[in-house]
């Protein structure tokens, strides 16, 4: 499956270890929450990288006093209909601080890519080649937002109360 | 009228566009129609017994003249001539071809209308009263708020993909026209006691399989804070509504089985946790808003002019003014319903003609400016009083003056079986035979304020359950069988509507509903008893019998 990550193709450095698969020695692996959770100590101090695939009905709360030392976090789309993810990833990013890896993994097309972004991802598992392709074009689909995020995105209403500022300044 | 400025006008090129490559991956195989299906749900197409349906949005049902004679363009030129009215503020297409959809939607664009979130698991057109800002009384103009939610609700990144479809609906006068109790979010506009301008906030309203009437859960939210406010709502609603089960799916069950105390107290600290975020509306940002809604330049005019008074003469236009012609705000102007309900007619069709013309009539009697209503009828709502006798014979003249506004013949219903894959029954045929039976507008006027909703299926598309008298197409062995509800309503005191009995066969479902209406006609203890009063009072029983004394 080829990943986006931070608008580009990229190889994936990250392994996924299924539940009761054994984990590899060394390098990045992303782990079950189930696996994850029973013992997060030992698993943190196991060198190279370690990220967490979080289903999307379990609380974003139980990953806070990690979000520190994880390396990436993967939120799951079951089914692009399914967008309980897109809130968990909006908490993580703007109540909690997370700035390591967030990952979409899933049912993955391009016509979730800017809602996706938006909420704070910064890496795609995307379903087609095509789709991961097209990326970069996709995110230039749209300039304008009506809604306040934690991507920084300027919104419609911000620029126009700026136009507004900006005319009455040039008066 | 809002007048859209660049970005909006961009943001909805933009969509446009993506939805071009959306069907172009469609046609190319590229997208399955399993993928395909979700995209055009999230903007407005279904694909329906015969063709695929299309509904664009006019958002609290504000509609210029340039964009009703665009709707007229679109219905001539993608499909069959006509054009379908629904009960939230939409108009359908039932015949456009995909590959022309596209075309469409850009055509639409160019007038500032567009087909986002008209369907699909996301916030949909947000409603209000018909009557907005025109209405005597009313708190303020509820459409500056239903602006400023429809921008935040479009494109949301977070809430595109709920567990189910989510209708938000405002009302800002005491007369509830935009049926709040009956949606997901109902906002109340009121004020406080200091004198600022908030929102009762009503939550878990909604039709179908398990109806319910949305409850209170917050009697005043600030003005400034409603967006942080919903968006706590949707958070909630997001994370914990069931997916498991489309029917259990909306809201209402959520609130149902969380119980609305738990709900709400999930919901209070979801939005302490946002706190002061940038959701928070400064007075700045409110009044940018509104300032770009314009208002006409009215006259100074009589409160009775000549024109009037010489009209009066005339029974036909006495008859059309007292049912069809409401007060307005302001001295010497008239809001003017216009009825969809012709006698043989579908409830809300309109032809492109029918819309041309009726764009010309708005740009002379009412500055530009057409509403649509829940109950699928238009209005025109700034006439002046010395125009409205000008305004009966041209109305006249386009099947556009049948004087039935609120009464037994003026029926919502849905599509049902000639359009819909869903249907269990006919719908349509049933509001024609009706309007037939009771086509003697004397009788009617004796009968007074009279709702029917017609539903083809559970889906309640025609709000059966909230109509005085509700019919409901059900399937027994093969057949079209209806159930018969009476006592419903959609305003400020809605009710779920009572079963009087066993459904009845589509052949005798006018029969019954001539019985429910010569039995009330003889219960009623005055003449301005409106039936559901009447119901109210002596409960479903009197009605029950009569109707089933003799099957
Ligand atoms: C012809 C194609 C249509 C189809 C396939 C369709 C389908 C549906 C379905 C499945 C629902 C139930 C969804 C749910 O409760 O979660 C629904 C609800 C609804 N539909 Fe339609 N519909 C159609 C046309 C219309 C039309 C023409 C109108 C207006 C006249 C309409 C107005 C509504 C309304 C107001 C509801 C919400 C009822 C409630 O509060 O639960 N629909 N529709
Ligand atoms: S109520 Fe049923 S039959 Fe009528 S339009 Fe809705 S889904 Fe179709």
């Amino acid at each position: 499956m080829p990943l986006v990550k931070q608008g580009r193709l990229t190889t994936d450095l990250f392994v996924h270890v299924a539940e009761g698969a054994e984990l590899p020695g060394d390098g990045a692996v992303l782990v079950t929450a189930e696996r994850f959770l029973a013992d997060p100590e030992a698993l943190l101090r196991r060198s190279g990288k370690l990220g967490v695939i979080w289903p999307n009905n379990r609380n974003v709360d139980d990953l806070v006093p990690y979000l520190d030392r994880l390396a990436s976090i993967a939120l799951v789309f079951p089914t692009f209909r399914d967008g309980r993810a897109y809130s968990q990833a909006r908490l993580l990013r703007e109540r909690h601080g997370y700035d390591g890896e967030l990952r979409a993994t899933g049912q993955i097309l391009r016509d979730q890519f800017v809602f996706m972004t938006r909420a704070g991802f910064d890496a795609f598992e995307v379903k087609k080649d095509a789709d991961a392709a097209a990326f970069a074009e996709t995110m230039k689909r749209y300039s304008v937002f009506y809604q306040p995020t934690g991507d920084g995105r300027v919104t419609a209403l911000n620029r126009r109360m700026q136009l507004r500022h900006s005319e009455s300044a040039s008066q | 009228m809002y007048a859209y400025d660049e970005l909006d006008r961009t943001l909805i090129n933009e969509r446009v566009s993506e939805f071009r490559d959306q069907v172009k991956r469609r046609l190319s195989g590229e997208l399955t129609e399993d993928e395909f299906k979700i995209l055009r749900l999230q903007n407005g197409v279904y694909l329906q017994l015969h063709a695929y349906m299309f509904r664009v949005a006019i958002p609290y049902g504000t509609l210029s003249s340039k964009q009703l004679r665009r709707f007229a363009h679109v219905a001539r030129r993608y499909d069959r001539g006509y054009g379908h009215f629904t009960t939230r503020q939409n108009i359908q297409f039932n015949w456009i071809k995909l590959a022309e959809l596209p075309d469409a939607l850009a055509d639409l664009a160019e007038v500032g209308i567009h087909a986002m979130q008209t369907s699909g698991n996301n916030m949909r057109n947000v409603t209000s009263d018909q009557w907005a800002g025109v209405a005597p009384g009313e708190i303020e103009d509820p459409r500056i708020w239903s602006e400023l939610i429809r921008q935040h609700t479009t494109l949301h990144p977070e809430f595109s993909f709920l567990p189910r479809k989510f209708k938000i609906a405002i009302t800002a006068s005491e007369h509830d026209r935009a049926a709040i109790k009956i949606h997901d979010i109902g906002l109340r506009l009121h004020k406080n006691a200091d004198g600022e301008t908030g929102f009762e906030v009503l939550v878990g309203g909604g039709l179908g399989r398990t109806p319910f009437i949305a409850k209170t859960i917050k009697p005043f939210v600030h003005g400034r804070d409603v967006l942080s406010y919903i968006e706590a709502i949707l958070r909630v609603y997001n994370q914990y509504g069931r997916r498991d089960n489309i029917y259990k799916a909306r809201i209402k069950i959520l609130v149902h089985e969380l119980g609305i105390e738990k709900f709400a107290k999930e919901v209070d600290e979801e939005w302490k946790q946002m706190g002061d975020s940038e959701l928070r509306l400064d007075h700045a940002a409110i009044e940018e808003v509104r300032s770009r809604f314009s208002y006409p330049p009215y006259e100074k005019l009589p409160h009775m002019p000549d024109e009037l008074k010489q009209a009066a003469h005339d029974p036909l236009f006495e008859r059309w003014r007292k049912n069809s012609v409401a007060p307005h705000k302001v001295q010497g102007y008239s809001i003017v319903t216009l009825s969809l309900k012709p006698v043989g007619g579908p409830p809300g069709d309109a032809t492109a003609e029918q819309m041309d013309a009726l764009a010309d009539l708005a740009d002379k009697y009412s500055f530009g400016e057409i509403r649509v209503g829940h109950e699928q009828n238009l209005a025109l709502p700034h006439v002046a009083k010395r125009d409205l006798p000008a305004l009966f014979k041209a109305l006249d003249r386009l099947g556009l003056a049948t004087p039935n506004v609120n009464l037994v013949t003026d029926i919502i219903a849905c599509p049902g079986l000639d359009y819909c894959s869903l249907a269990n029954a006919r719908s349509i045929p049933i509001a024609q035979e009706l309007t037939r039976r009771f086509a003697n507008h004397d009788t009617a006027d004796l009968i007074g304020r009279l709702h029917i909703n017609i539903s083809g299926c559970i889906n309640a598309c025609g709000h059966h359950h909230v109509g005085h008298i509700g019919i409901l197409g059900v399937e027994k062995n093969g057949e079209e069988f209806y159930q018969i509800t009476i006592g419903g309503r959609a305003d400020e005191n809605a009710q779920m509507g009572t079963l009087i009995g066993p459904a009845v066969p589509y052949a005798e479902v006018a029969d019954v509903i001539e019985d429910i209406v010569e039995a009330y006609l003889a219960l009623r203890d005055r003449p301005e008893e409106l039936f559901v009063d009447t119901v109210k009072r002596l409960g479903v029983e009197p009605f029950r019998e009569r109707v089933y004394a003799t099957r």
